[in-house]
């Protein structure tokens, strides 16, 4: 049983408001019978003033939903449609002296019900914000789809950033496996559209320009799979990016940066690659930095490296360490050293 | 005003015999089982005593078939994660929509790491398993099926004697998460062919943390947690002397009350049924009507979620549940009854109520009283209920 507030409790067992509002002008419905919740809000407004004159609530769900619609219409009642679409479920919550974080989302239900409510009154059409797949964060009422365009418009990579970006894991943190899963599949798919592309401009680039030498024979990475010919055998698939919150050998933790500059970025993609070659080296083997284009790196391996059966993974644990010292989606491209 | 215990499926009230046996084991006879002096060999003796005791509530054919741990969810995990290790020529695992999570994440885990192949078997309408996608998914390939001898929510019981025979003709290992059904229904394990079974101390008046694993003489067995050689080297860890001593207390105890159980118990549960099916509307019994836990019973009620008739029984002084207690936290409706297909508009108004020997006529009395005006004030608030396609129950339970 959860542990609410003696304010919940009260509206929850005495509840303000609740019935059938005969004549509403203003009906807001969220929820469903599938979902386990669904408010019902009737409001009766002063179409001269626009003020909430009355307020009623049909709701099914649990005691802090209940509470909730309670709530939400003895807030709205009395005040003006510009200050009820202010209301927040932060309100609501805070009204009713907290709400568990679990049950934060029967408030954002109340939140929804009340903009759905004035649209009916202005005569539009109310969209809910999470209608894109299952909800995530039942604290926030946050959903796949939401948590997923913000990972993809800002390249999120870590957990903390999506909660920053969506609020989504800041309430009771059960989310969390939920979101992580999310940013790996949203950095795989991410990372194998970087490869379609990133093959695609090699090969457009080869047909109008000079063709880089010939590849040596068993030499596997992105740049010669690529260039590869129609006969030769085919490339083993490079490695797929794994959320930073993973490291390979290669790749020791280490904080995203976010926010910083092209020279701060550009700097420490050359440390990170520094600090790689010593290894490289000592297998014979060697890496330099050639150019950054965007969220491309593009590097020349030499020495050993050069035809090595390992060169992909290689670049792979080349690409990881960047991704986790940078935070952001990066692609290593090794290529010749008179490329650029 | 008494309060009214109901949530005997959750956890159940240690029995003061089992307290009484338990307390010397914190103080006067603290010896470590393990030890070769005497104030070890008293203990290991009464750990050993402990040990037939639960060897006579199982049937089974000896007492070194028993393996203490911490309770149903170690050995649920340790007798899925044996039969991997123990067949490494076979990764696929049989079980059911229906089990409790501390089988189902482990198996989700499990395929989601890539570690096992799950067969999750479907159930139908009233929680009974799909014999024919059963015997679909068994193969050379299966290592163990698991499936619970009776369901924490409904209270069904799967006919686990026969599915294990079924089990063995593909050579799988059989187990059986008993942690419902042990001290509330006969069990005899020595002429079956279940090779491993789950219980659990507190489902049947015993301590917390303390439960066990059989397994059969013979079985193929790898041990979860690895240490001493405490357990005949089975389960390392220092034993949990007191808790293990009131199991085998709880034990002996319901056995003997079983038969009660079976009787009193059941009739406070079907009376209760049937005078709530009698004065509440669009209500349905869920589980098998013939096979099924005679403690047990879970009634949805149609346009009202259960969590809210919940707050209001708690007020009147009555403990009930949702449903599992692990999930009673989430908002998501139970597993058990989606995979059983309850309609809609009663997935979310489910309410178990499961009974002890602790019980008592009285107590029905009061659920009883409060339970139709309850239901009927948050219909009232519900925007279904004025919609809704009112059917008056009869007397006779209405199974889903």
């Amino acid at each position: 049983m959860w542990e609410y507030s003696d304010k919940v409790k009260e509206h929850f067992f005495n509840p303000k408001n609740a019935g059938v509002l005969v004549d509403a002008n203003a009906v807001g419905e969220v929820g469903a019978l599938s979902c386990g919740d669904a408010l019902k809000l009737m409001l009766h407004i002063d179409p001269v003033t626009e003020i909430v004159l009355e307020a009623k609530f049909q709701t099914y769900g649990c005691g802090s939903a209940i509470a909730s619609s309670s709530a939400l219409t003895e807030l709205v009642i009395g005040k003006t449609l510009a200050q009820a679409r202010a209301i927040t479920n932060r309100d609501i919550a805070e009204y009713l002296g907290g709400l568990p974080p679990e049950k934060m989302h029967c408030a954002v239900m109340g939140h929804e019900a009340l903009q759905s409510a004035i649209a009916d009154f202005r005569g539009e059409v109310w969209r809910p914000l999470h209608e894109e797949g299952a909800l995530v964060c039942k604290c926030h009422g946050v959903d796949a789809g939401v948590i997923e365009r913000a990972i993809r418009e800002n390249g999120l990579s870590t957990v903390d950033q999506v909660s920053a970006f969506t609020q989504a894991g800041t309430g009771c943190t059960t989310c969390y496996e939920q979101i992580e899963d999310i940013l790996a599949r949203v950095a795989s798919e991410v990372a194998a559209a970087q490869i379609v592309e990133i093959s695609e401009e090699v090969v457009s680039s080869a047909a109008t320009t000079q063709a880089p030498a010939a590849p040596r024979a068993g030499a596997v990475n992105l740049f010669t799979a690529a260039m590869r010919p129609a006969s030769a055998p085919a490339p083993r698939p490079p490695a797929p990016v794994r959320p930073a919150a993973e490291t390979s050998p290669l790749s020791p933790a280490s904080p995203p940066s976010a926010g910083m500059t092209n020279l701060k970025r550009i700097r420490l993609i050359e440390e990170t690659i520094e600090d790689l070659r010593v290894y490289l080296r000592k297998d014979g083997g060697d890496c330099e930095l050639i150019d950054v284009d965007g969220s491309n790196v593009l590097v020349s391996l030499t020495g050993a490296c050069v035809g090595c059966q390992m060169a992909s993974v290689t670049v792979s644990g080349i690409q990881e360490r960047l991704i986790t010292k940078l935070g952001v989606p990066i692609r290593v491209i090794p290529v010749g050293r008179n490329a650029h | 005003m008494k309060a009214i215990y109901l949530d005997n499926n959750a956890t159940t009230r240690v029995d003061p015999a089992v307290v009484d046996v338990m307390l010397p084991y914190f103080t006067e006879h603290f010896g470590n089982a393990s030890s070769a002096h005497s104030f070890g060999a008293e203990v290991g003796t009464a750990v050993k005593t402990a040990r037939q005791q639960l060897q006579q509530l199982l049937g089974a054919a000896h007492d070194h078939e028993i393996i203490y741990t911490s309770g149903g969810t170690e050995s649920d995990n340790a007798a899925i994660l044996s039969a991997l290790e123990a067949l490494p020529d076979r990764n696929e695992i049989v079980t059911s929509k229906v089990e409790h999570p501390a089988i189902l994440s482990l198996c989700e885990h499990l395929e989601k790491t890539g570690r096992a192949k799950v067969h999750f078997i479907g159930v139908d309408k009233v929680g009974q398993l799909d014999i024919d996608a059963y015997r679909a998914a068994l193969s050379d390939r299966v290592a163990v099926v698991s499936l619970m001898w009776a369901n924490n929510e409904t209270g069904t019981i799967f006919p686990v004697e026969g599915l294990a025979e079924l089990a063995k003709e593909h050579g799988a290992l059989f187990h059986t998460d008993a942690v419902q059904a042990a001290g509330k229904t006969p069990i005899s394990l020595k002429d079956s062919a279940i090779d491993m079974l789950s219980l659990s101390g507190h489902k049947l008046h015993g301590p917390k943390g303390i439960g066990a694993l059989y397994v059969k003489k013979g079985a193929r067995f790898k041990p979860l947690i690895r240490g001493g050689h405490q357990e005949r080297a089975r389960r390392g860890g220092t034993e949990n002397v007191p808790a293990i001593i009131g199991l085998g207390k709880a034990a002996e105890l319901a056995l003997q009350h079983m038969a009660e159980e079976q009787g009193r118990v059941r009739e406070l549960r079907d009376r209760l049924e049937k005078a709530v099916l009698q004065r509440v509307p669009n209500c349905i019994v869920n589980g098998d009507r013939h096979d099924r836990l005679p403690n047990t019973s879970n009634i949805a009620f149609e346009y009202v979620e259960s969590e809210a008739i919940l707050l209001h029984l708690n007020r009147g002084g009555v403990a009930a549940s949702s449903g599992s207690a692990c999930t009673s936290g989430s908002m998501e409706p139970s597993h058990v009854l989606k995979a059983m297909e309850i309609p809609e508009a009663a997935l979310h108004g489910a309410v178990r109520f499961s009974f002890s020997r602790d019980n008592a006529s009285e107590d029905v009395d009061r659920v009883i009283e409060a339970l139709p005006g309850i239901v009927e004030k948050l219909r009232e608030m519900s925007p279904f209920w004025a919609e809704a396609d009112k059917k008056t129950s009869d007397s006779k339970p209405v199974f889903a």
